[in-house]
């Protein structure tokens, strides 16, 4: 069974067409690119997956989004939809508190309180997000001390603590270095085993070292999703084609 | 947008363009070598191989440099890794109508050969077919290169019956076998020929469409 299936998905700003018609079908344990220029609608609808939208005023939704079969739109727990699908940013954003307890931050909110359980989640996350050996000796002292590759590494432990499904990364290298941006992209082919990854880069090399499939946005519509290796390749629609040749406009 | 890449990209397709001339022209010597007995032809035949191989070199760079500076997608991606398989196939091409032309050379008798005969029907085959897959690049026809992709059947049947008929000679001991034997190699080289021309077509197709014939459904998942 398909992770997400999007049937007819519009979503209106205001007066606004902002996503226009989008079905898509995104697998379990994948990684999914979405690649497009500014404003075309990608970190929109990687939004609408755990209904980060519904926070902006004037956004009205159309259409069905499936998690597992269920409409995430319909009797849905926001707040449980949310730890299911975790978000990673553009800018590293960890809280202005100690690394220890900004990983345990959403399992206490989750209703842990037991240290050995915290303790044992803290060093799970941190390992699975490959910082542990980082930060193992001054979990204590403050994460805002880390370098920016760091904190990006500890926001993911963060999502991965309430043992998501999904984690949604939008632009998650932008502000990183290459050594740090090659970190993160590891750890994106490590976690697919386990979880199911939607990313909104404009680096389309990204796209290409660490997506299975991608798909290309214009103007609030998907225009072409395939496996990765063949958007690149050779890719079907004239208007994917000029723009990731770099010869669009 | 990206200027300097399209006009690198048009370099290297007027490259491309050259160094098949240069193995058309190739070719056509070393072929007119034979058919008339010309050893002039024949060393033209071998310089212009020199040129193909000296011209490979450069083509080879000028990907390269393109791979690691553009890094290409799409159908600019195709246009360079099939130019770096095509000038493979094009160089050894040009050995071939080399190594036909030497031949001719260090053979003290001319090899006598009809006009209408095997040989040289397979001569002008491999020019034709030559000459049609430069086309079938340049002009961006998947339909003359898919053409130049079943010719090679008429090559492999020339090659089958000039085998056969020269063995019959050899068997006939009436001519000189040496010469009979460096003319099966000759015909070998041909039909070698054709296969390499057959590569350079499924690479033109690849180039255009970005599906290549060896890698069933390379890019259609």
């Amino acid at each position: 069974m398909n992770k997400f299936e999007i049937n007819n998905l519009d979503l209106h700003y205001g007066d606004f067409h902002a996503l226009k018609n989008i079905n898509m079908q995104i697998k379990p344990n994948t990684v999914t690119a979405f690649i497009g220029p500014s404003g075309c609608g990608k970190s929109t609808f990687l939004r609408t997956l755990n209904r980060m939208n519904d926070l902006v005023e004037g956004c009205r939704i159309t259409g069905e989004i499936l998690m597992d079969g269920k409409n995430i739109y319909e009797n849905t727990d926001v707040n449980m939809l949310r730890k299911d699908v975790g978000m990673v940013f553009q800018k590293p954003n960890p809280f202005p508190m100690s690394v220890y307890n900004n990983i345990a931050y959403g399992p206490r909110t989750h209703g842990i309180t037991k240290k050995a359980q915290l303790d044992e989640i803290v060093e799970k996350s941190l390992r699975d997000a490959a910082i542990w050996d980082e930060v193992k000796d001054r979990l204590h002292k403050s994460a805002l001390g880390l370098s920016g590759g760091q904190q990006q590494r500890l926001c993911i432990a963060r999502a991965l603590a309430v043992k998501p499904q999904v984690l949604l990364m939008d632009e998650p290298t932008s502000a990183l270095d290459p050594i740090s941006t090659a970190k993160v992209e590891d750890l994106v082919l490590e976690l697919k085993r386990d979880y199911t990854i939607v990313m909104v880069t404009h680096n389309m090399q990204q796209a290409m070292r660490a997506s299975d499939e991608t798909a290309f946005f214009l103007l609030g519509e998907m225009v072409e999703k395939a496996s990765t290796e063949r958007l690149f390749s050779a890719p079907q629609d004239k208007r994917c084609e000029d723009y990731i040749t770099g010869r669009f406009g | 947008m990206r200027s300097n890449f399209d006009k690198q990209l048009d370099m290297l397709n007027v490259q491309l363009t050259e160094m098949s001339i240069f193995i058309e022209s190739a070719i056509d010597c070393a072929a007119d070598a034979l058919v008339h007995s010309d050893r002039k032809k024949a060393q033209m035949a071998i310089s212009f191989d020199s040129e193909a191989d000296s011209m490979e070199k450069d083509i080879e760079k000028l990907c390269i440099k393109l791979l690691l500076l553009q890094q290409p997608v799409a159908k600019d991606l195709r246009q360079v890794s099939a130019a770096l398989k095509m000038i493979t196939d094009m160089e050894r091409i040009g050995d071939q109508a080399r190594d036909i032309s030497e031949l001719i050379l260090g053979s003290e008798q001319d090899f006598c050969i009809k006009p209408d005969g095997i040989i040289a029907q397979m001569a002008d085959a491999t020019i034709k077919m030559v000459h049609e897959v430069v086309v079938s690049f340049v002009e961006k026809d998947i339909e003359k290169a898919q053409q130049v992709i079943a010719f090679d059947d008429v090559i492999d049947d020339l090659y089958s019956r000039a085998k056969l008929e020269i063995v019959g000679r050899i068997k006939a001991e009436k001519e000189d076998a040496d010469i009979l034997v460096n003319l099966l190699s000759i015909a070998k080289y041909f039909e070698r020929i054709g296969d390499h021309t057959t590569n350079i077509a499924e690479w033109v197709v690849f180039s255009i469409t970005g599906v290549h014939k060896k890698e069933n459904m390379m890019y259609t998942e």
